[in-house]
């Protein structure tokens, strides 16, 4: 459960909520045109597969639901969804992957 | 060989077809087919748009909260990590500079945007921005890469369409699963549904080395690092995660100018 004051929830919402307009309006409102420097834009592909992944690594291997300590179950379903990710390039499917994978495992754990 | 042109011819006229289809529409039927070419991507918004609702609900926001995510957000990854760090008890801001980081490829989106829709009015540029998200993007992207004589008209209502048909059902759904979500028993692993979510929007992602080497920095470093406090670990892991994928591609790049 959370424990932040309404205030902090809501400061969070709005900074989020405004720097994610930022983002999206950067080029198509605010720069335009200009050119952006090719080290800028490479650095900047890479965020999503970056971010994404320290976020989850330590959900993965320590989860709250076992106490922090690793799950075969949550591992395996794990692999299953970025194995089906990879190979099927559908995260719908990956998704499907890792639920089946997480059923069958806390089923025979 | 004589089939193998045929088909190429037939392709080509499809695609000339289709082409003359697209600038021949008007404003509201340019709308109705960006609408009716979100509706797969509904897959996969109706499940998302109701896990966020119960997932948000279960940690401990009320309803105008995980509205509030949803309406001024409306950006699903960045809505799960808020709740992931803010469970854990992350600094608020932390929480923020996460969630922003997570949506920095947003900026990515704008930029290729630019030659298309850069000259519309800033009221349509401002509606554009807040409703750009991967489904949005990347139909619009690809209708206007096909068919480049479009007028800005109807660019800008297919855009619309896509927009209605995919902003509108995340919020939608968002609402029901807030709300409905209660009936969901306790025994199924709602834990697991941020990991698994976030797992399953990079894996197919995964295609160049770069990226490969990128996640695998981002994986170790975060690990490494979980006994700093919540969400610091993952923050410093993705800043050299992403220097490693830029750092990969330039190697890459340049060993291929040489050869």
């Amino acid at each position: 459960m959370i424990n932040y004051s309404t205030f902090q929830i809501w400061l969070v919402i709005a900074l989020v909520g405004a720097g994610t307009f930022f983002m999206r309006y950067s080029f198509l409102g605010a720069i335009g045109n200009r050119p952006m420097p090719p080290w800028l834009l490479r650095i900047l592909r890479y965020t999503a597969v970056s971010v994404l992944p320290a976020l989850a690594a330590p959900l993965v291997l320590w989860p709250d639901a076992a106490n922090g300590q690793p799950d075969p179950a949550r591992l395996a379903a794990a692999c299953a969804t970025v194995v089906a990710g990879v190979m099927t390039r559908s995260a719908l499917a990956a998704i499907l992957a890792g639920a089946a994978m997480l059923s069958l495992g806390l089923y025979l754990s | 060989m004589k089939n193998a042109k045929q088909r190429a011819n037939r392709r080509a006229a499809a695609i000339e077809a289709s082409r003359t289809r697209a600038l021949a529409r008007n404003p509201l039927q340019s709308a109705l087919h960006g609408a009716v070419q979100s509706t797969p991507f509904l897959l996969v918004m109706i499940p998302f748009g109701l896990l966020f609702g119960v997932v948000a609900t279960k940690a401990g926001f009320n309803l105008p909260e995980v509205m509030g995510f949803t309406v001024l957000v409306l950006a699903g990854a960045s809505q799960f990590t808020a709740v992931q760090l803010m469970t854990d008890h992350a600094p608020v801001w932390l929480v923020v500079l996460s969630c922003v980081a997570v949506n920095l490829r947003m900026a990515m989106y704008s930029a290729s945007l630019v030659p298309w829709l850069g000259s519309a009015t800033q009221m349509s540029r401002a509606a554009v921005a807040y409703a750009l998200i991967d489904q949005t993007y990347v139909l619009s992207i690809d209708y206007f890469q096909n068919t480049p004589r479009l007028s800005m008209t109807q660019r800008l209502s297919y855009f619309a369409g896509t927009a209605v048909v995919m902003c509108g059902s995340w919020i939608l759904f968002c609402f029901i699963g807030a709300t409905a979500g209660r009936a969901i028993p306790a025994s199924i692993p709602l834990d697991f549904v941020v990991p698994i979510t976030f797992l399953a929007m990079i894996a197919p992602a995964l295609r160049t080395p770069a990226h490969v080497a990128a996640a695998t920095v981002a994986v170790v470093v975060s690990l490494a690092l979980a006994w700093l406090p919540a969400g610091v670990g993952p923050m410093i892991a993705a800043v050299l995660a992403m220097l490693t994928g830029a750092g990969v591609e330039t190697l890459l790049l340049r060993r291929r100018a040489s050869r």
